[in-house]
């Protein structure tokens, strides 16, 4: 089984960092059977990556997750509710599906955050919380994963 | 007329345009548009955020202005602060590494465009039904196009990664160079697909143009208008999206300025500041802020180009040219066959420096004599970037002015609104998705890019609201 986590969000913009700082932790931590890979955002192109994997989590920041995260299955979907500046992760999978032929198993995995608005480099103190605790539950998660344990 | 009887419709934000944008309508009771107005949400405080900064930190950092076009910032920056250090030469290693890494940028940016934001509006009409008048109904009817436009946009991703690092963490140019080279084992992986991404490139410009000269009559006058047209160009007037001079000419073709060193930028471009928009609004000084607003991106690089230096791109120019006679092409829509055309310049710019041995030098940094000002200008994907910084003697930024590509292009995007309200939406009886969706096709004939607020799940819905002359909120819908 192959196992691909996009972490995605300006780390520019504080907790709006909290994607792409999950996927520096785990690419840190170098788990096997883990691909990580991180962007401001999802686009069209991440179709194509994810269509070469059996499962993938999409990590973002999160304004009204509940904490410290949340973490939910999610399915092909249609266009209404996107636009161009990030292509919305169930879009992602519809293209991956339309376009290449695969449906992996996808999740959205939400980190609560809480300051937004402002340039700005390093998390607030309870969005790194909620992150510490997202990495752990994604190390614990993929482990099942890669040893059958669903 | 009373102005209780007149309505606001609001778009927001304007969809399958990058980034944050709000159009407003003034409609009276007969539909008749009063105002149009296009608001953007220009990034704030990033001056602030800067300031007392090391200048080595800045290149990296400006990415987070944006998530669209990280590189372009990232190579402005860069360019500046070359000013900085004394740099006035690259070494061709340098040089050519930064240009491969620019062209990546700018053939991914226009295939994503073209192929995912604005071929819904092409492939399947303007006023289409909007749930197939998408990237998901253009991946299920025309799949090839579809994968034709991934795969052009992640060729280009990988060079962009190969060049500067991480997606997210670019750090390839630095003051005064690069800090890497390109190894022979990366130079093969991209030539093993080059003459595809030609090929593509080549059905991309064949594709616009098509499209264009069919559809000439209705496409002509949409959103439409006389404008100037400003860009970098070589000292041969060749198009460089690179590196040049400034050049700027009339709507006829006539140059109001021509080899203009940018790092004096300031003398000859002002910005106007407007009550009611956060976004400048730049002119050109001498001709004041009524005639002298221009357009900048493929359109104008088109105009003010004498010559295009890649075979193939020069001849696409020259089909473009001759549909106005040889003189400059004001006509809104064919930024999109003008996208194109770089396009296929851009890939054809990428397989020369493919085939460049400088690419594996390892002579990547020069310095010289340090200065306190620099300014950095590119040829961004949507336009003209400028970059101007001051440092103090501790090396800490103290002052940045940045002129994005869509503040330049504030007021002809504001003109395509009101233009096309006008033409296609004043007195009609109903205003339908549709129709709106006119007004949208001409803004994103610019690919304005937004820079950037954050995008977190639950954040940016796709709003719709209409409010009355008093500002009542009367409907409201989210997409």
């Amino acid at each position: 089984m192959r196992v691909l986590l996009i972490g995605f969000g300006n780390p520019g913009r504080k907790d709006d960092g909290l994607g792409p700082m999950l996927a520096q932790r785990l690419e840190g931590v170098g788990l096997e059977g883990l691909d990580v890979d991180s962007d401001y955002q999802l686009t069209v192109e991440d179709a194509e990556s994810v269509a070469r994997y059996d499962a993938v989590v999409f990590a973002d920041a999160s304004v009204n997750a509940e904490e410290p995260f949340e973490f939910k299955r999610i399915r092909p979907a249609g266009a209404p509710g996107f636009s161009s500046h990030s292509v919305e992760p169930e879009a992602v999978l519809m293209l991956a599906k339309t376009l290449f032929g695969r449906e992996p198993e996808a999740y959205v995995l939400g980190i609560r955050g809480y300051e937004f608005n402002d340039f700005g480099e390093g998390l607030s103190e309870g969005a790194a919380a909620n992150l510490e605790a997202a990495a752990r539950f994604v190390r614990k998660q993929v482990k099942q994963w890669l040893t059958g344990g669903g | 007329m009373s102005a209780k009887t007149m309505k606001r419709v609001i778009i927001e934000p304007v969809t399958r345009v990058e980034g944050h944008g709000k159009v407003s309508l003034l409609l009276d009771d007969k539909n008749h548009v009063k105002q149009a107005r296009l608001h953007i949400v220009e990034f704030r405080g990033f001056e602030r955020f800067i300031q007392g900064r090391p200048y080595w930190e800045i290149p990296v950092l400006v990415q987070r202005l944006c998530g669209i076009c990280p590189v372009s910032h990232h190579l402005a920056a860069a360019k500046a602060m070359d000013v900085i250090v004394g740099a006035d030469t690259l070494t061709p290693t340098a040089e050519k590494m930064r240009r491969l890494m620019h062209y990546g940028q700018m053939f991914q940016s226009h295939a994503l465009h073209f192929f995912h934001l604005c071929s819904p509006d092409l492939l399947f009409g303007f006023d289409a039904d909007v749930a197939i008048r998408n990237v998901i109904g253009v991946a299920r009817k025309y799949p090839d196009l579809a994968v034709q436009g991934v795969m052009m946009r992640k060729y280009g991703q990988e060079i962009i990664k190969a060049t500067a690092g991480k997606k997210i963490h670019g750090t390839g140019a630095i003051p005064g160079g690069v800090n890497k080279n390109l190894s022979i084992a990366e130079r093969d992986l991209f030539l093993k697909d080059i003459e595809q991404m030609l090929a593509w490139g080549r059905s991309a410009v064949k594709l616009a143009k098509d499209y264009t000269v069919e559809h000439l009559q209705k496409l002509a006058p949409f959103g439409s208008f006389d404008s100037n047209h400003l860009s970098l160009i070589r000292a041969d007037g060749a198009m460089d999206l690179y590196h040049g001079n400034l050049r700027a000419i009339d709507a006829a073709g006539k140059k109001i300025f021509d080899q203009v060193n940018y790092q004096k930028y300031y003398d000859y471009i002002v910005e106007e500041v407007k009550d009611w928009s956060y976004m400048k609004f730049p002119f050109i000084k001498s001709l004041g802020p009524e005639k002298g607003w221009y357009r900048v991106g493929p359109l104008a690089r088109l105009n003010t180009a004498d010559f295009i230096d890649t075979p193939e791109a020069e001849k696409a120019r020259k089909e473009f040219v001759a549909v106005t006679h040889g003189k400059p092409n004001n006509i809104t829509m064919a930024y999109h066959w003008a996208r194109m055309i770089e396009t296929l310049h851009s890939i054809e710019k990428i397989r020369d420096l493919l085939h460049d041995k400088d690419l594996q030098g390892k002579d990547l940094v020069v310095t010289g004599t340090r200065r306190s000002e620099g300014v950095g200008l590119i040829e961004a994907p949507r336009g003209t970037l400028f970059h101007h910084y001051k440092v103090n003697e501790q090396d800490q930024v103290v002052m940045a002015n940045l002129i994005v590509s869509t503040t330049n292009n504030n007021t002809p995007m504001n003109l395509a609104v009101q233009k096309v309200a006008e033409d296609h939406i004043s007195g009609q009886p109903k205003i339908t998705e549709g129709l709106l969706n006119h007004i949208e096709v001409a803004i994103r004939a610019y690919d304005p890019c937004l820079s950037c607020a954050t995008h977190a799940l639950g954040r940016m819905p796709l709003v719709v609201e209409l409010f009355d002359h008093e500002g009542n909120l009367v409907e409201r819908r989210e997409k």
